[in-house]
């Protein structure tokens, strides 16, 4: 080994000493009496001590010793550990950390001056106690000798069971181990091994090590949540005293496991969400009172499985965050206007904490506020397929949770095929499979594919045309459609054939493939064929169907349909005279195109025979009074309704069914109505402005009550 | 100095690029075509479960002349970068021929289109031009 590989080594293994320590002295000032973690601290230093002194590294030997002399002392009872002692303990581990990071980088210990700190240690050192507790009887006399016997002795076991193994060398087993699951299933797929007993035997074994040896790999690759979580009671107990605040943390869950690269990439954002839960979120001791809560606070951390996710819960029972406020600061800063700040409801406006250039602090202090915080928090969580909620109560506290996959290198994903190509799904994202039986069809909204299901309207999207991997533009036939949720918006996707799920590993595409966002990555299946993964968030956002849905998940969450109220899906008409009619969708049964001729008088009604029944039809001109003159009408210009077939909307409400005959449909939108105006006819319940069109919205209760058949509703035939 | 150029034929034309940069060479290899990606993307390659992506070098210089394409004849020239690998599909492969380091001269003036871009010099061997590119460039699409 030679010289530089025995200083790595050195740092390596003093640093890890030291993460362990930084828990451990926390911990040890709610129970300073604790003589086994004293001992292990005692024992940290004085391998490092050891060590830097074989090294000769001179300053990091003096300070360790000092350390070392203070920890003895305080270990055989004969001092009191307060707090200031714990800070200036902290500040030798610290200066110990930074001397490492410097030998580590530059193989020397730098010019850092830390005499001021020996001298403390020294001080300490020789204060006499007054209160002098005795040595717990239990406690051995220790000479230095036992020491390293212990020492020698925790050393030999950790070589035994423990090796340091190169991060790369994992992946590279990873990718090998990938193969080889590849060559396992290409034998599977031979015929030869079910005519010869021998090889399908030797199949069987393989197929079996194969496995194993696939979950073997994975499991090295995964990390406790203890290696970030062990970090923050150290960063908790000096930010709560910076901030002159009483913070006690809760951690729960350290030994949930996670991919080493989610565990790397979920680091900062948790930092993050931390200080702020101290600086901004849990108050000063004097204001708690005065609230009546306890003096101390509680910052609980919390990891779990859930719904094969990992959940990151960070709940603190301080201020919570006051939407007003909020509101107030993004205005000010320009993120949202007044009047938009005005609709919002109270969790929109608390999620307005994740716009870029956010941030609430009155005073800017070192420890957060700095304005690049949460959208970066979000961005991150985002990247990995997380997603970060909010729950705030005002005076009570917040909860961040954070839901983040198990691992990003293997999915279970759902093989599809559309046009010889073939297609993963995660199955993170997928709802259900369905297939369209003879007599069901795909109907048309003006140009949009939709499907009916349960009573629903499932916007479709067609992945050969959405991937241009088709000329044909007809929507007629859809045999197979995999539901999929896009936030809280669900949309059907309709492919050719759907194979099977498989759990597939995710490589990354080259950077000349980044400006195609539809895939987030590709894997290889059994056949060795390289196969695309959807990117289904890009995928609904690139189509017009469920533009909206994505930006709506970022503004609301999961939880918020009365945030969703405010925009519906509304069917655009034409009524007579080019005038623009929005229907409320909801309402709104079917879009149909009825023959002329096909209408029949009952009484002074117009019906239609429709699907058995008799459907009573009512003319836009019937319900909303006209003022202008037929000529007039026609000066207005936009296209005639079609001579042949009229198009009709049919309501379905609880008193009867109507439909109502309009000159033509326009569009189908998703719109929030905002700035309605009331309108000057009965039948329209007031108007807004549409895409720079004055719009009228229907009253489907008047409509409903003028054209059905009276009480008994429908009448069969 | 001497410096050793991979080469391969294009249509009409003779490249080189540095050998260096050159991780291997393949014989025709299934490629997965990936929609919506450029033209010149040919799709995504297996090679031993690390995915490359293939460029039709050809599309890549806008190369106009008529070629004779063999599909079952093309070559992928396997490039490697800081990230990944990148294969250049090529029509043909050419040997491993040895010039003087930097003793080429500037590209005709009359280079049309990206060509011009990529193409970083000529060497004049005895029986015809080699047209130097430049990889870096290649494969930032």
């Amino acid at each position: 080994m030679s010289d530089d590989s025995i200083v790595k080594e050195f740092v390596i293994e003093c640093l890890e000493g030291l993460s362990q320590l930084d828990v451990d002295f926390v911990t040890l000032e709610t129970a300073p009496d604790d003589n086994q973690i004293l001992s292990r601290i005692f024992r940290n230093i004085h391998s490092v001590k050891g060590a830097a002194g074989f090294l000769a590294f001179q300053k990091l030997e003096a300070l360790a010793h000092a350390g070392e002399n203070v920890l003895g002392r305080l270990r055989d009872g004969n001092l009191k550990l307060t707090a200031e002692r714990t800070t200036v303990l902290l500040a030798m581990v610290d200066a110990i950390r930074e001397m490492l990071n410097q030998i580590d980088q530059t193989g020397k210990e730098g010019d850092g001056d830390y005499s001021a700190l020996v001298h403390q240690l020294k001080e300490i050192y020789q204060v006499k106690e007054d209160t002098v507790i005795p040595a717990p009887l239990n406690a051995p006399a220790v000479n230095v000798e036992s020491v390293e016997k212990t020492i020698a002795q925790a050393q030999a076991t950790a070589v035994d069971s423990n090796i340091r193994v190169n991060v790369e060398v994992l992946d590279k087993l990873m990718n090998l181990v990938g193969e080889l699951v590849l060559v396992r299933n290409q034998l599977c797929q031979s015929p030869e091994k079910n005519e010869d007993p021998q090889l399908g035997a030797s199949y069987q074994r393989l197929n079996a090590i194969t496995s194993e040896l696939q979950e073997g790999i994975m499991k090295t690759r995964m990390q406790p949540v203890d290696n970030i979580f062990g970090k923050f009671p150290r960063i908790v107990r000096d930010l709560s005293s910076a901030c002159g605040k009483k913070v006690h943390l809760e951690v729960s869950g350290r030994e949930t496991e996670l991919d080493r690269s989610v565990i790397e990439a979920i680091r900062d954002p948790l930092t993050h969400l931390i200080r702020n839960a101290i600086d901004h979120g849990i108050e000063k001791p004097d204001q708690r009172i005065a609230k009546g809560k306890s003096q101390e606070g509680t910052l609980q951390l919390k990891a779990y499985h859930e719904g094969g996710l990992v959940n990151i819960d960070i709940i603190d029972d301080g201020n919570g965050i006051d939407p007003d406020r909020v509101k107030n600061k993004a205005i000010e800063k320009g993120i949202v206007s007044s009047e938009e700040a005005e609709k919002m409801s109270e969790l929109e406006a608390v999620r307005l904490i994740f716009k870029p250039g956010f941030s609430t602090a009155e005073q800017i202090t070192n420890v957060s506020g700095r304005g690049v915080g949460m959208d970066v928090v979000k961005s991150n969580i985002e990247n990995i397929g997380g997603l970060v909620e909010i729950d705030t109560v005002l005076g009570k506290g917040s909860a961040f949770k954070i839901k983040i996959p198990l691992t990003l290198a293997i999915i279970p994903a759902m093989i599809v095929r559309s046009h010889q190509n073939r297609f993963a799904i995660p199955m993170s994202s997928l709802v259900e499979l369905l297939r369209v039986e003879k007599g069901q069809s795909i109907e048309m909204v003006h140009g949009a594919p939709v499907y009916r299901l349960r009573g629903q309207l499932l916007p479709l999207l067609y992945l050969d045309k959405e991937l241009k991997l088709t000329q044909d533009v007809s929507f007629s036939k859809a045999t197979n459609i995999v539901v999929l949720l896009v936030g809280d918006r669900h949309f059907g996707l309709v492919v050719d054939q759907i194979h099977d799920t498989q759990e597939v590993v995710v490589k990354p595409m080259g950077k000349q493939l980044k400006s195609v966002n539809v895939f987030s990555g590709a894997t290889i299946l059994g056949d060795g064929r390289v196969c695309l993964i959807l990117d289904v968030i890009n995928l609904a956002k690139r189509s017009q169907i469920v533009s909206e849905a994505a930006q709506r998940v970022e503004r609301s969450g999961q939880n918020s349909h009365d945030v969703l109220s405010q925009e519906q899906m509304l069917v655009i008409a034409q009524s007579p005279g080019n005038g623009r009619l929005a229907i409320p969708f909801e309402y709104v049964a079917r879009l149909e195109k009825f023959e002329r001729t096909k209408t029949e008088k009952l009484g002074d009604r117009t019906v239609i025979q429709y699907r058995g029944k008799i459907l009573p039809l009512i003319s836009l001109t019937e319900i909303l009074p006209e003022r202008r003159s037929p000529e007039r009408l026609e000066m207005a210009g936009g296209l005639p309704p079609d001579p042949e077939l009229m198009d009709v909307v049919v309501f379905h409400h609880q008193k009867g069914s109507v439909g109502v005959v309009v000159d033509r449909i326009i569009d189908i939108v998703e719109q929030e109505v905002k700035d309605m105006s009331p309108s000057s006819r009965a039948g329209a319940k007031g108007c807004f402005i549409l895409n720079d069109r004055v719009t009228e919205i229907l009253d489907v209760d008047f409509i409903v009550d003028r054209g059905s058949l009276g009480a008994k509703g429908e009448v069969a035939i | 100095m001497k410096t050793q150029l991979s080469t391969f034929y294009l249509g009409p034309y003779f490249f080189g690029l540095d050998v260096k940069r050159v991780q291997e060479i393949i014989r025709f290899h299934e490629i997965s075509p990936v929609p919506l990606a450029p033209p010149v993307i040919s799709g995504l390659i297996n090679l031993r479960g690390d995915i490359v992506t293939a460029i039709d070098l050809g599309l890549r210089l806008e190369i106009e002349e008529d070629r004779v394409i063999d599909k079952e004849m093309q070559m992928n020239v396997v490039i490697r970068t800081e990230e990944n690998s990148v294969s250049l599909v090529v029509d043909r492969v050419g040997d491993i021929i040895e010039v003087e380091e930097g003793q080429y001269e500037k590209p005709p003036e009359t280079l049309k289109g990206s060509a011009k871009e990529l193409i970083v010099g000529t060497y004049k061997l005895e029986d015809r031009l080699l047209l130097l590119l430049d990889i870096d460039k290649i494969i930032q699409i």
